[in-house]
């Protein structure tokens, strides 16, 4: 198989990185991405260990610096200025709070980052039933609560890209649940989803299209049906295997 | 509110819930308190305070900073997806640790320190040592703040923190003394002076020593810089190199802070 690139139509397109490079002191880790999130669909990205995955993530969060390339934004490039941010929920792998606040005095935290009038989503508290877990400081609370405080500050502002890192990692099987019913929720109301995870049958659920990355460069994307048919494979996990396989030879 | 000012609100209350703070500020009360019971005049306790002072405030200041600034980098990156800018978030971070250590510093020092009369007998001496206390509890935080932003990993930047404690408070003062055996052909006069402006617990330690006429104990450094200032314009300068020392370390890491990938 080759490592043709199956490209999507750009109309809708929420995010588009073109042409990003990133190098690690002598290491390159993205070599010239160009990738395409559209508007209300789950991408999934998907890539061997030390695909550029996470760089790629950081890259449009503003964590890491591009050495060339552009990134846009419903259609905006992507500057040094914060603000673009406000469009964005990020769900790291693991939860980054403060030990000694409260999850309330880190919402409200945010909520001052944020401004006032900035538009409020409590759905996921209620689901999560976490109302007398928000009072207490976060180093009591388990692991799996901490989580779910993460997945809460992902949708807390209403974004219109969210970019979720492993959200399976660490939460029970009713909360992973509750939250696949969220991303898809947010994704018919038009909210753009970025999720990476090893847990490929968890992907295939909520994937509409797949990324995959391997050595920092694109190899496939398009639609999960695009791939199927790509690859001849029905389940995500083979058709990632065919890929990878495909690449390595 | 600003948004620093926001992110340092909520990082002094973080840091003045743990347990290590609250044990900082007893460990300060209770030493503070038997050397004014057991030590004599006030004077004789700010100056035992002040050898503890020296090397202690640096040494917590440091390794805590260090070690909070890599326990914080998932809080870092959730910060900087936000609509933050990383001026704002470096200043609520570092105000949000060095205020409350320099605070500790001073509230376990200052509160025994006034029940004992220490104001009334030593009001000057006890002034400057509060006042070097906090200035070092702020260059030490910077420093760590530097080192944690320098090295990625954690074992490196911790031994790295404690060689620097270690540097500063013991090794630097025995270098300069080799330095001067060795060339003791050549003027040194300058270059000391020179020394001790780059190492700012040398500073604090000569500026501290000269409040007791105690030239003799501030090291080679301290009797260099006696002769060379004397006594009124030598407090100002020590007082406003302190004060640069205060900023640079804090200078240097907002820069590495905005350049950095996380």
């Amino acid at each position: 198989m080759s490592s043709a690139i199956v490209s999507l139509p750009q109309d809708a397109s929420a995010l588009e990185v073109i042409g990003l490079v990133k190098r690690f002191g002598r290491t390159p880790v993205l070599q010239g991405v160009d990738a395409i999130a559209r508007r209300g669909r789950v991408t999934a990205l998907v890539g061997p260990n030390a695909a550029g995955k996470s760089t790629l993530l950081k890259c449009i969060l503003g964590l890491v610096r591009p050495d060339a390339g552009r990134i846009l934004l419903n259609g905006v490039p992507v500057s040094t200025d914060p603000a673009y941010r406000a469009a964005i929920g990020y769900m790291p792998q693991r939860a980054p709070f403060p030990d000694h606040l409260t999850g309330d005095e880190v919402l409200a935290l945010l909520r001052g980052v944020r401004g006032e009038h900035a538009p409020i989503d409590f759905e996921l508290i209620d689901r999560f039933g976490l109302g007398t877990e928000m009072r207490k400081r976060i180093h009591v609370l388990s692991g799996g609560t901490r989580q779910k405080l993460n997945a809460v500050v992902t949708y807390l502002f209403r974004p219109s890209l969210v970019i979720l890192d492993e959200p399976s990692a660490g939460l029970d099987p009713i909360a992973n649940r509750m939250l696949k019913q969220k991303v898809q929720d947010a994704a018919r109301a038009g909210v753009t989803h970025i999720i990476t995870s090893h847990v490929l049958s968890e992907l295939e659920e909520l994937a509409d299209d797949v990324l995959f990355l391997t050595d920092g460069r694109v190899r496939f994307s398009g639609s999960l049906d695009a791939l199927r048919e790509f690859t001849g494979e029905r389940r995500l996990e083979r058709a990632v295997g065919c890929l990878m396989e495909g690449v390595a030879s | 509110m600003t948004l620093a000012m926001r992110l340092l609100i909520s990082g002094v209350r973080d840091v003045s819930r743990r347990r290590w703070l609250i044990a900082y500020v007893v460990f300060y009360l209770v030493t503070t308190d038997l050397l004014f019971r057991f030590g004599g005049s006030g004077g004789r306790a700010v100056l035992s305070l002040a050898n503890v002072v020296l090397g202690l405030v640096p040494l917590v200041s440091v390794v805590f900073g260090t070690m909070y600034l890599y326990h914080a980098r998932e809080f870092v990156q959730m910060m900087l997806a936000q609509p933050v800018g990383r001026r704002s978030l470096f200043v609520g971070l570092y105000g949000g640790l060095a205020l409350p250590l320099a605070g500790a510093f001073l509230a376990g020092v200052g509160l025994p320190l006034a029940w004992h009369g220490g104001f009334a007998d030593a009001a000057w001496p006890a002034a400057v040592l509060l006042g070097v206390g906090a200035a070092l509890a702020l260059i030490f935080t910077g420093l760590a703040f530097v080192i944690a932003l320098a090295f990625q990993d954690r074992a490196a930047g911790l031994a790295v923190a404690i060689l620097a404690w270690l540097g500063a408070t013991a090794l630097y003062d025995g270098i300069v003394l080799l330095a001067i055996v060795a060339l003791r052909d050549y003027p040194l006069e300058r270059p000391l002076l020179a020394a001790m402006l780059a190492n700012p617990v040398d500073l604090a330690r000569v500026l501290l020593l000269r409040q007791f006429d105690l030239g003799a104990l501030a090291g080679y450094t301290g009797a260099a810089f006696e002769r060379f200032f004397g006594t009124a314009s030598g407090t100002l300068w020590s007082m406003a190199a302190i004060a640069i020392w205060s900023a640079a370390p804090f200078a240097a890491g907002l820069r590495l802070f905005s350049r950095k990938d996380f």
